[in-house]
């Protein structure tokens, strides 16, 4: 684990097909890296191709070209299983709608990953408790997603990224859907998490205010990098 | 994701949208419901007739007219009263085994009091060879065969229906218009009357001959033998056999042990249980094909869930087991509420009905067994499908 680097995309391509022949390519070659620990925001407004990176970043897609290499392996050489694998131990979303499970309450919700890794119950239901904890929100442990505010969801949202202790938070639009007090909140929340814990922060926005607090933001257009710069 | 794990989820999924639940397991519990109470009514049907049968005694041999063939139209009897004689003579001991009957229907009055009877003419060893014994007063004789006298012996219902609570001893009775003397009772068999046949204490027995007259016939119906032991049965049915064709065509008669017809009987009776439990069955069928709706039904919903979950790590088979297992938890809850009610169905037949109603083992392990399976196969297509769903879409559905 001496190597710094934790993920790189490589040349990256990613081509839509609608229909038979018409062939859309929503990232047209795109290359950087992504350090352990490092905070990142990648910018674009819609259409530049971000939410393709975000969900090849986030190996729930493939490239059509190019490599994405997470701890030097490929992600094209490995199935499903694995992918699976990869995001339960290696990653945490983070969406600009929460994604919550209505039915569940806060600390089920903050659990789920965990039931697809071994473990008892108990040892869950402790790890939720505590990820909840750490993101300010122990009081509302039995509530369901309904009883919870928009600032409240999105930081259980949070602990459920963060209660597997992956190596990368993978933040889309984290802030879109509150407003703008709410926002910093979330934002400072997640980046005492980076500092604190070393984990590896990328978030993806339109807005160049939050993109400005990262350490490094690469600005996307037209599926292409058009500049990649120290904050 | 650990199998006490996943069967958590798919209950709690289940548990979060209870009366589609409910409604969607209601097929399967009707249809195994029915499977269960079909079959336990026929086998009650098949156990009841049996013992009817059995309860005249293993070494009984009947000699009916026609060739044994079930398929074969109705035979007109060309059997006499000399040919209960005949038969006699020619099997061995000095006992009267043999006895003939002639059937008909006809209504028995006595003052107001009409009753309609299934009056059986039968030679005087009629009682003897088909254990049915008198609860009071005595048979006929042999004497009253050769005059014809005008004597009759009542079943338990008829006698009860008649004369109340009167002792009919030699009072008179009227059969189809001629006057009998009663001189017996029989004693009473039938208890709660099968719904299987006539009722076997709603009869009166009269001279073979006095009915032969009344009925304005010179033939019997049917001729019975009793071996000396279950196993002279073979032996008395080949003389029985040599002394009829003497007189008759093979085709013209044949003769049946008492296990024979419960063989022929039973067969039947399992076949209609089994035509039974199929209609029951298709039932089942129907059932499942709603699972498997409502659970295509709940994969469309629930492809945002399906999209984070895989997002969350995951895999094809973790996703497809879940719902598969929702599947089966919904046949199998199904299963046993309609296990339970079928059974419960069964006693209450039991207890009301005249029908009786026994629940087999292998009805209830049909029903159990089948309405998994039903889960199985009917969750298999919405399963695949939610394993299959591409996380990226699935996220981004509304």
């Amino acid at each position: 684990m001496s190597d710094p680097v934790l993920l790189t995309a490589d040349a990256v391509e990613r081509v839509y097909r609608l229909g038979r022949d018409i062939e859309v390519p929503a990232l047209r070659g795109v290359s950087f890296a992504v350090d352990r620990g490092e905070y990142v925001a990648i910018v674009g407004s819609s259409g530049s191709g971000k939410s393709t990176l975000l969900n090849l970043l986030g190996v729930l897609d493939r490239p059509t070209s190019g490599q994405v290499r997470y701890d030097g392996r490929d992600v094209r050489e490995m199935g499903d299983t694995d992918l699976a694998a990869l995001r339960n131990r290696r990653i945490g979303f983070v969406f600009q709608s929460f994604h919550l499970l209505p039915r569940l309450t806060a600390v089920d919700n903050v659990a789920l990953p965990l039931i697809y890794r071994p473990g008892t119950p108990r040892s869950r239901r402790d790890a939720a408790v505590r990820a909840l904890t750490q993101v300010g929100l122990a009081d509302r442990l039995e509530h369901r997603p309904t009883e919870l505010s928009g600032g409240q969801q999105q930081r259980v949202a949070i602990a459920r990224a963060l209660v597997t202790d992956p190596a990368l938070i993978l933040a889309d639009e984290p802030t879109g859907n509150l407003d703008s007090v709410t926002g910093l909140d979330i934002m400072t929340l997640l980046e005492q998490l980076q500092s604190e814990r070393g984990t590896a922060l990328v978030v993806i926005t339109h807005e160049h205010q939050i993109a400005q607090r990262a350490q490094r933001t690469i600005e996307l257009r037209d599926g292409l990098v058009v500049s990649e710069a120290p904050a | 994701m650990s199998p006490r794990e996943a069967v958590r989820v798919a209950l709690q999924a289940l548990a979060a949208n209870r009366l589609r639940s409910a409604l969607t397991t209601l097929g399967v519990l009707i249809g195994v419901m029915s499977v269960v109470l079909l079959v336990a009514i026929g086998q009650g049907a098949r156990s009841e007739i049996t013992s009817a049968i059995e309860g005249l005694g293993s070494n009984l041999l009947f000699v009916l007219p026609g060739d044994g063939d079930f398929g074969s139209g109705p035979t007109r009897s060309r059997f006499v009263l000399d040919d209960v004689e005949r038969i006699d003579q020619r099997l061995p001991g000095a006992q009267r085994r043999t006895a003939g009957s002639t059937v008909g229907a006809e209504t028995l009055q006595v003052d107001g009091e009409r009753v309609s009877a299934s009056v059986q003419a039968v030679t005087a060893s009629y009682p003897d060879v088909l254990n049915r014994e008198l609860a009071r007063g005595q048979l006929f004789t042999e004497s009253d065969v050769v005059t014809s006298r005008r004597t009759a012996v009542l079943g338990a219902s008829v006698a009860e229906e008649l004369f109340a609570r009167q002792d009919p001893i030699g009072r008179q009775v009227s059969i189809g218009g001629v006057q009998f003397r009663v001189t017996g009772v029989l004693t009473r068999i039938g208890g709660d009357g099968s719904p299987f046949g006539p009722d076997q204490d709603r009869t009166a027995l009269v001279p073979i001959t006095t009915g032969q007259r009344l009925f304005g016939v010179d033939r019997l119906d049917s001729i019975f033998v009793r071996a000396s032991s279950t196993a002279a049965v073979d032996a008395d049915r080949e003389v029985i056999r040599a002394a009829l064709g003497e007189r008759l065509d093979e085709d013209e008669f044949s003769v049946v042990s008492q296990d024979e017809i419960i063989g022929v009987v039973g067969d039947i009776l399992a076949i209609l249980t089994g035509v039974l439990a199929a209609i029951a069955g298709i039932s089942l069928l129907v059932g499942g094909v709603g699972v498997s709706n409502i659970m295509l039904v709940s994969v469309s919903e629930r492809t945002r869930e399906i999209g984070l979950r895989k997002a969350l790590g995951a895999r094809t088979r973790d996703i497809t087991a879940q719902f598969l297992l929702e599947a089966v938890a919904l046949t199998a809850l199904g299963g046993l509420i309609g296990l339970g009610l079928g059974i419960g169905g069964s006693h209450l037949v039991a207890a009301f009905a005249p029908v009786p109603a026994e629940v087999t083992w292998w009805s209830v392990a049909l029903a159990l067994g089948t309405s998994v399976a039903v889960g199985l196969v009917f969750g298999v297509l919405p399963a695949r499908r939610a394993g299959k769903l591409d996380p990226v879409e699935a996220l981004r559905r509304d």
